[in-house]
């Protein structure tokens, strides 16, 4: 089977400027990889250059053995803010539905199965009660759901998502986790951006970043006091889940 | 009654007023609602102002308006592009550069052409009243194709509204279609100012439009709403217009704003009694 997202020595930036290098990936079917690093890191900029949002600076990716344009249908992708889509008039069904549009081209009808998918999104989120409702007049976490809906509504093979469980409260990240597990179940390969060491840890790897690869591995190898403090410039320990600050990188005393 | 209908029955110009006003407001009814969704309003504003000079670049070597005042929003559009790409500034600064640089040039030479001087207030205020045939041909077909244009790329056009990295994702050409977006926006102004006047389309553009999205729950509905707000707001401003001597094209916008805090008004008071029961 091939692997879903290959990339070979990438290195990702904007405007010039080179913020991640020397990324080596290969993601299966089924696998899900976080990007774990302080603001600024470069997980957000690898993921839009996975989602194809910008161009690798040097190196290369492939998702299912194809370049990017022309496997957008097999990718979907969460991004961290929606400047506009707060303000629109359209109900939370209607954004879920978006994530078909490029399934059905630009006249096409929805079809049944459309809106099966749609719809058992919504549910697997827990916001169907809400679909008829404005997106304007849900609550932060309520639309971060939706917005999830949406994507699992692309049945994708590859699923980027930029900070996916800010703003969720207790069950709807657990509406998140087991949503993803399914997702992996069915075969698509999951990249998640993230801060939360809770969520790296449910991952099959974690790649640590701070302006260049620092570690890449097994959430259990990686996630070390050392790897940590090369990261986060801060020594830091897991304890539950969560990371606790034991030192500062500089420390006197 | 018959004050509401008499002056429309016994006067041709009313009709055709009322015609072209209705016509501007079909295809500022969906552009309109773009504008609202996608925070477009200052560009608007700007295209809008940014006509002058070609307008009276055209009146100054005798060619038609229209053809100037595309001229002048292609201007706006290719500078603002230039501009954002070429500098660090960011594309409100830019907008801002073209849309008084160009609005000074427009009066630059407006004012040193005795010619002109009277032309102003027509290109400014628009000259709703003096509508001939020709104007309501180019009109409709205006509001065709920007109709058909919008629901050719509905969904592009829905995907941009949410997220232009979303639509990018999905395969959409996005940027290309931001592109034909701010033509539509253009090609609506230039076809409306000789109506509305140039500083007046701005305002059938975003008071219809914004009492859509009070209302709304889904675009097309969006459109509709607006599509009928500045339908009704020609015909109550042409009617204040002829019994009360104002200004055609600022009476019919005039009432298209009072109607969107009317609408305000309403949806804020339904909203507080919804809280509280």
């Amino acid at each position: 089977m091939k692997p879903v997202l290959v990339a070979r020595r990438l290195s990702v930036g904007y405007d010039g400027r080179t913020v991640v290098s020397g990324v080596d990936v290969l993601i299966a079917a089924g696998g899900s990889v976080a990007l774990v690093g302080s603001n600024g890191s470069g997980k957000s900029t690898l993921l839009k250059t996975f989602a194809g949002l910008l161009a690798p600076v040097s190196g290369a990716f492939e998702v299912l053995g194809r370049p990017i344009a022309a496997a957008s249908t097999d990718v979907a992708y969460l991004s961290q803010s929606h400047p506009n889509g707060l303000a629109l008039p359209i109900r939370a069904i209607d954004i879920v539905r978006m994530a078909r549009f490029d399934q059905r081209g630009r006249f096409s009808r929805r079809r049944p199965n459309d809106d099966a998918i749609v719809a058992e999104s919504l549910e697997r989120m827990g916001v169907a009660h809400l679909k008829d409702v404005p997106l304007r007049d849900l609550s932060g976490g309520q639309q971060q759901r939706v917005f999830l809906a949406q994507v699992l509504a692309r049945r994708a093979s590859l699923l980027l998502l930029d900070e996916p469980t800010a703003g969720l409260d207790a069950t709807g990240r657990a509406a998140y986790l087991e949503a993803m597990a399914a997702e992996r179940e069915r075969g698509a390969a999951v990249v998640t951006a993230t801060h939360d060491v809770g969520e790296a840890s449910s991952c099959d790897r974690v790649l640590l970043l701070a302006g260049r690869l620092i570690a890449d591995g097994p959430p259990n190898t990686v996630l070390t006091p050392e790897n940590l403090l090369a990261t986060f410039g801060v020594g830091l320990t897991r304890v539950h889940d969560q990371l606790v600050v034991t030192e500062h990188q500089h420390h006197d005393h | 009654m018959g004050s509401l209908i008499d002056p429309f029955l016994d006067n041709e110009f009313m009709v055709r007023a009322l015609v072209a006003g209705v016509l501007v407001s079909l295809a500022c009814a969906v552009i309109g609602t773009y504008v609202v969704l996608r925070g477009m309003a200052f560009i608007g504003d700007a295209l809008a102002h940014g006509v002058l000079p070609g307008v009276a670049l055209a009146l100054l070597v005798g060619i038609p308006t229209l053809l100037g005042a595309a001229l002048g929003a292609g201007v706006m559009i290719g500078g603002v592009g230039l501009v954002t790409k070429r500098s660090r500034l960011s594309s409100d600064s830019a907008i801002g550069l073209l849309f008084i640089g160009l609005l000074a040039l427009g009066v630059v030479m407006v004012s040193s052409s005795d010619s002109l001087g009277t032309s102003l207030e027509a290109i400014l205020f628009g000259e709703f009243l003096g509508v001939d045939n020709t104007d309501l041909v180019v009109q409709a077909i205006a509001a065709v194709v920007v109709g058909l244009v919008a629901v050719w790329a509905a969904r592009p056009f829905l995907l941009l509204c949410f997220d232009r990295d979303q639509a990018k994702v999905m395969g959409f050409r996005a940027d290309a279609y931001h592109r034909l977006m701010l033509v539509l926006v253009a090609g609506t102004i230039v076809v409306s100012f000789q109506t509305v006047g140039s500083l007046l389309v701005f305002g059938m553009l975003l008071a219809p439009a914004g009492v859509g999205a009070l209302v709304a729950r889904r675009v097309g509905v969006m459109m509709l709403w607006a599509a009928l707000t500045g339908s009704l707001a020609t015909y109550i401003g042409l009617l204040l217009s002829y019994h009360y001597a104002w200004a055609a094209g600022a009476s019919v916008v005039l009432v298209a704003v009072a109607m969107f805090f009317v609408v305000l008004l309403i949806t804020s008071f339904r909203a507080r009694v919804g809280a509280r029961a």
